[in-house]
């Protein structure tokens, strides 16, 4: 068995006394160097999940541990240390008056020695491929190149688990791709737990794993495989999948016979450029 | 486009004075504002005019540049000079004009007025022409440091100037976009009388406010979560060191105040 890093002991939450429970006694549990992409149509709760992980909320019911540190008052900021997030909206997460600031501020925060932050500046902004923009400011920026400037200042201060929480809802198509790329590198390099918060199932299907939320439930824990096989349910839950996933669906209608349910443009086109040599 | 947002108006540069640190730069118009006030004699206005040109000579500026940038108080030291000239009554009548007799005093003082007016006023704008805002942000929170003492809160103020600097021309492409957006739906910015125009901005106002109060909860979200809990234990990575230009600058101006007190009469 292996030793879950985020740990949702039936939590229940909501934002009043009066108002309705957004969270309804969800549990889960996520493993180091795993992706787990959470999706859900607007209002499900998503986004609450992450920022009770790291205590920006709290829950009524219910406990969270992160790397063993059950997630309170006193502990926020032992937690924050681990977790690092990016938002959604690229410019009111941007702090400093340019790149080079804006990254430092994490640092700051935990009072890291100047040179040290020198380091770990140039480190993190390579890994992001924004070493060529340090001294420029955030309006000179791209909306893509200001989120990879924030997924930057997240790995700066090297946490074991990155959250974005609808990090690419904001971005052009280009954005979007600049995003992606971006953290399929990083998880790859680094060994760190990342929890992506989506509406688009497009980008869900490099995850480990899926958890599904619907009206503050847990609706589902799958792989994005056996998620794209419930089509019908899913677009019951106002979720609409890719259009690869649709075409794919529709050639196999007219009698084609797949290996595996193609998820991407590759694979599907793997299946089929393969496909009179395997009759 | 970006040229419409140049905060202030600093022309970067590598001259003497704009690598010396801003607390320098600051400390030295401070005293020369004070001391501006103790010349009187021709040769302690001499001294400081000198001073002060050749301080803006040094930043390699062009000087066309810098007295553009004055345009405005032209007009304020033309006004004021006018002024001591009508209402001054000091001295020997030295011509009259329409009968109305101009004073010898009254040219001198109205001179002196006014030479103490544009120095000033060039000073303190070599100041904003050869130092980033975020550099006089950091100088105002490292002088004003002492200040923690009775508990002011310096570093909370100088962390909202640089946020402040960092949002202006977030917001000024902001209202660009809303003014755009509401003159499509017929709100009329640039005809009709004043008062209809300052109707106008209400819908451009209101829109403006609503985010910016949306973005600064975010903002705040996204600091707590990267770990923001206030200045203590921060460390910083602008530095502001003082090195030997800087304690030779203090010395020269620190030699021309004694020159200045040497020279009055």
């Amino acid at each position: 068995m292996r030793e879950s890093f985020i740990e949702f002991r039936n939590v229940s939450f909501r934002y009043g006394e009066e108002q309705p429970w957004v969270l309804k006694d969800v549990s889960f549990v996520i493993y180091p160097d795993e992706w787990v992409a959470i999706i859900g149509h607007n209002g499900s709760g998503k986004s609450t999940i992450a920022k009770l992980i790291n205590g920006l909320l709290f829950p009524q019911e219910g406990e969270i541990f992160v790397d063993g540190v059950h997630v309170n008052q006193d502990s926020i900021w032992d937690v924050r240390k681990n977790v690092g997030m990016v938002f959604q909206n690229p410019d009111n997460q941007f702090v400093g008056t340019t790149v080079r600031d804006d990254v430092a501020f994490g640092l700051e925060n935990r009072g890291i020695p100047r040179q040290e932050m020198i380091d770990r500046i140039n480190t993190s902004l390579t890994a992001v491929a924004m070493n060529d923009y340090f001294l420029h400011e955030p309006h000179r920026l791209s909306g893509g190149q200001k989120q990879r400037v924030a997924i930057a200042s997240i790995l700066a201060i090297s946490p074991k688990v990155v959250i974005l929480d609808e990090a690419t809802a904001m971005l052009d198509p280009k954005g979007k791709l600049e995003i992606m790329r971006t953290i399929t590198e990083v998880q790859d390099k680094l060994d760190l737990a990342l929890v992506t918060i989506t509406h688009d199932l497009n980008e869900i299907t490099l995850a480990d794993r899926v958890i599904v939320m619907n009206e503050g439930q847990v609706w589902l824990e799958a792989t994005p495989r056996e998620v794209f096989t419930k089509k019908e349910e899913l677009r019951r839950i106002g979720l609409d999948t890719p259009f690869i996933s649709k075409l794919a669906d529709e050639l196999i209608s007219i009698g084609l016979v797949f290996n595996n349910h193609p998820l991407s443009h590759e694979e599907l086109l793997e299946e089929l450029w393969t496909y009179h040599s395997k009759m | 486009m970006n040229n419409a947002f140049i905060i202030g108006q600093y022309v970067p540069g590598e001259s003497l004075i704009h690598r010396l640190d801003p607390r320098t730069k600051i400390m030295i118009i401070f005293f020369f504002v004070i001391f501006v006030f103790f010349a009187n004699s021709a040769a302690s206005y001499g001294l400081l005019t000198a001073f002060s040109i050749i301080s803006a000579i040094v930043t390699r500026i062009k000087l066309s540049y810098i007295f553009k940038g004055l345009t405005p108080v032209w007009f304020l030291i033309v006004f004021t000079f006018f002024l001591h000239l009508i209402v001054t009554r000091e001295g020997e009548v030295l011509f009259e004009v329409l009968s109305f007799p101009i004073y010898s005093g009254a040219v001198i003082q109205g001179s002196e007025i006014s030479l103490r007016f544009f120095l000033l006023i060039l000073v303190t704008s070599l100041l904003t022409l050869t130092t980033s805002p975020i550099e006089i942000t950091d100088a105002i929170e490292s002088l004003l440091h002492p200040l923690k003492r009775i508990k002011f809160p310096v570093h909370e103020l100088a962390l909202m100037m640089s946020i402040s600097l960092r949002f202006i021309p977030t917001l000024m492409q902001e209202t660009e976009k809303i003014s755009k957006a509401q003159a499509s739906r017929g709100v009329d910015f640039k005809t009709g009388p004043i008062k209809d125009r300052v109707q106008a901005i209400v819908p451009l106002l209101v829109p403006l406010f609503v985010s910016a109060f949306k973005r600064a909860e975010e903002l705040a979200m996204a600091m707590e979560a990267r770990g923001y809990q206030g200045g203590e234990g921060r460390t910083k990575l602008r530095e502001l060191r003082i090195v030997n230009r800087d304690r030779y600058t203090a010395l020269l101006f620190i030699l021309i105040i004694i020159g200045l007190f040497l020279t009055r009469s």
